[in-house]
């Protein structure tokens, strides 16, 4: 009854290690990196909650010894905005009333042009896709002065529907991209089949193409919010100043010169401003990634 | 009386660019025929089935079904169900929904839609599936629901594009009875897509065999296993393939001999297409079971001495692997003898089964 067990001989399961140099190295790599982004997020949290007296002291990273959250009222409600002084709440909503269609028209519109460029291919198709993904690598500051002229010409400059158009249409190239990846990775025959059923194109889409094409759509959705929420450069130009965005507004108030700079007051409209697509980042992170992969081009 | 075509196919060609894929092909299928069309990948025999569905716009030609003129039909008014290799049912809906989506499309009343999904799902036995999703369905299921919406369409052709080729091999060769039985039950016409010789020889009352866009052979299975047309056609059916030995014609008129190297192999029996010219080069075909193994010299002039290489058991069968003439040549013979490397046997060639080739043309002689 010898012991053969013994332990020198390799025998089930390979023992693993709890922690291996390997996964020591990267997991103090990626310490390090979330420290370094997460530290301004920290300072501006602390610097938000402090009086105007505590911040002058200058110690940006101790914590507040007297906790107050005047500085996130006054950046909501009250905080000067260029001549109005009405906080950044204004701009909060003109954000939203820019955001909300922009979102649903462009990607309805890229959605049908994704679908009809993967299953209705016409004559020219592949030239015009070719024209449309181009589109994405011209530089927008080519474009902002006959923009500008069209709008204009239409009688949209300046306004809300000036806005969501310029949106839209620059979102155009990303998207229809996005959504003809997907719809060419779907299997041809399911189309054929739908065909031979009798379906025509709005049907296939809406009652075929749709329903297996949510998680695109979730992707669709993230792309445009966290792009237009943040966008800067086509509110200024073209929404008018009854209009201007949240980023613009922000903008305005931490670069007012008049006065002392309230930086509590700078912190704390600046993480509302930035509170959207961070959360849309926290609760969609795999999706988010996804949309990253699916932009890639193929086929 | 000519008999009614159900599908014919006039002059028909496609090209993709300058590239021709489909080239001048006529076809005739008589109605209630089984064709298989039958071809290695690349072959354009998808392409056919998929320009007959309506689903490719032609080039050139026209196609009839059932007499009527259908070469700028839409799929659905071509009076066709199409059953795919992917099986192509709609992920979303339920069986039920899925075989009657072209029926609602098409507008039908409630209550003929239900008569007509009752009828499919009791020929199919897909019953108890009705409300399930087709991911919650095996491959078999599936492809027998795919063949439902195909049936409920109460068509007169079905297309059928490898409908078999993603399934194991055993769900395979059940389901290929149960198609032939349902082609015996309903007696449609159907045409049939598969690269699988078995399945083509199985089913079809006609196969075509396909290369570069062009019908190679259009012929009843026994036929082109039989006397294939031309060396690709004899190569590409049979399994384990034909054997081929190159040689030539040789001896004189009456009593032709296939020469090569030292050994002559009589042609009496063959039945030529034209005569044999001595001194012409051609490649000879035989298959393994036409082929008789033994122990003792055969009949003069067919017989010849030959060297085991190999002896592969298969069950039913063994192949035995032997060097004619410097070439491995197999043979099928039955499994109950071993044969050991080495060994010395006498082969019998049989040339009233066997094939001849022009081998500058490749054509039967």
């Amino acid at each position: 009854m010898s012991s053969s067990l013994s332990s020198a001989e390799p025998r089930g399961s390979r023992p693993k290690r709890f922690l291996s140099p390997a996964s020591i190295m990267i997991y103090s790599a990626l310490l390090v990196a979330a420290i370094y982004y997460l530290i301004p997020l920290y300072v501006m949290i602390m610097t938000s909650l402090k009086g105007m007296p505590e911040i002058r002291l200058g110690n940006i990273f101790s914590p507040p010894v007297e906790v107050t959250f005047q500085p996130w009222a006054t950046a909501w409600n009250s905080a000067c905005t260029g001549l109005y002084c009405e906080g950044i709440k204004v701009g909060f909503f003109n954000s939203m009333k820019i955001l909300v269609p922009s979102v649903i028209l462009s990607i309805i519109i890229a959605s049908v042009n994704g679908y009809a460029l993967s299953n209705w291919r016409f004559k020219g198709s592949e030239l015009f896709f070719t024209a449309l993904i181009f589109g994405a690598f011209i530089p927008y500051q080519v474009m902002l002065y006959p923009l500008v002229i069209i709008t204009r010409q239409l009688g949209i400059f300046g306004t809300l529907t000036g806005v969501v158009v310029i949106h839209t249409i620059f979102g155009m190239p990303i998207l229809t991209l996005l959504f003809r990846n997907y719809f060419v990775s779907l299997p041809p025959e399911l189309f054929k089949a739908a065909r031979v059923d009798g379906a025509g194109f709005w049907r296939i889409f809406l009652q075929i193409m749709l329903p297996m094409s949510l998680p695109i759509f979730v992707v669709a959705v993230i792309l445009q919010v966290t792009g237009i929420w943040n966008d800067f450069l086509f509110g200024v130009i073209f929404a008018g100043t009854k209009n201007f965005p949240m980023t613009v507004q922000l903008n305005n108030i931490v670069n007012s010169t008049q006065g002392v700079k309230e930086y509590n007051v700078n912190m704390a409209a600046t993480i509302l401003t930035g509170a959207v697509p961070l959360l849309v980042y926290f609760f969609s992170g795999k999706y988010f990634v996804r949309g990253i992969a699916a932009g890639a081009v193929k086929g | 009386m000519t008999k009614l075509h159900s599908v014919s196919i006039k002059d028909l060609s496609l090209n993709f660019g300058s590239i021709s894929v489909l080239k001048n092909l006529n076809i005739e299928v008589a109605d209630g025929e089984f064709l298989v069309l039958l071809g290695p990948s690349g072959c354009g025999k998808s392409t056919l089935l998929n320009c007959i569905a309506g689903l490719l716009d032609i080039s050139d030609g026209q196609i009839f079904i059932k007499g009527k003129n259908v070469t700028w039909e839409e799929p659905k008014d071509r009076g066709i169900g199409m059953v795919f290799q992917s099986y192509a049912l709609y992920p979303q809906m339920t069986v039920e929904k899925n075989l009657s989506f072209g029926l609602r499309v098409a507008g039908l009343p409630a209550a003929e839609i239900q008569n007509r999904i009752a009828h499919a799902a009791e020929i199919l036995q897909i019953g108890p599936l009705l409300q399930r999703k087709p991911a919650e369905l095996s491959g078999g299921q599936r492809q027998r629901v795919a063949i439902g919406r195909a049936l409920v369409r109460d068509v007169d052709v079905f297309l059928f594009d490898e409908p078999l080729s993603n399934l194991d091999a055993k769900l395979r060769s059940e389901l290929r009875v149960e198609i032939k039985r349902l082609h015996h039950k309903l007696a449609n016409t159907m045409i049939y897509v598969t690269h699988d010789q078995i399945e083509a020889l199985t089913l079809a009352d006609r196969i075509a065999v396909m290369k570069g866009g062009l019908i190679q052979q259009l012929d009843d299975p026994l036929t082109i296993y039989n006397k294939p047309r031309n060396l690709f056609v004899a190569s590409f059916i049979g399994s384990p393939a034909m054997n081929f030995l190159k040689g030539e014609i040789a001896g004189t008129n009456g009593s032709r001999v296939f020469r090569v190297a030292d050994l002559d192999i009589s042609l009496a029996g063959y039945e030529a297409q034209q005569p044999l010219a001595s001194g012409h080069t051609v490649i000879f075909g035989f298959r393994p079971e036409h082929i008789a193994i033994s122990d003792q010299p055969g009949p003069a002039g067919r017989s010849c001495e030959a060297v085991v290489d190999l002896d592969e058991p298969m069950g039913a069968d063994s192949l035995v692997w032997l060097k004619v003439a410097g070439k491995a040549i197999s043979v099928r013979v039955d499994s109950g003898r071993r044969y050991q490397p080495g060994e010395k046997v006498f082969l019998t060639f049989n040339p009233a089964v066997a094939s001849l080739f022009d081998a500058v043309t490749e054509n039967r002689l």
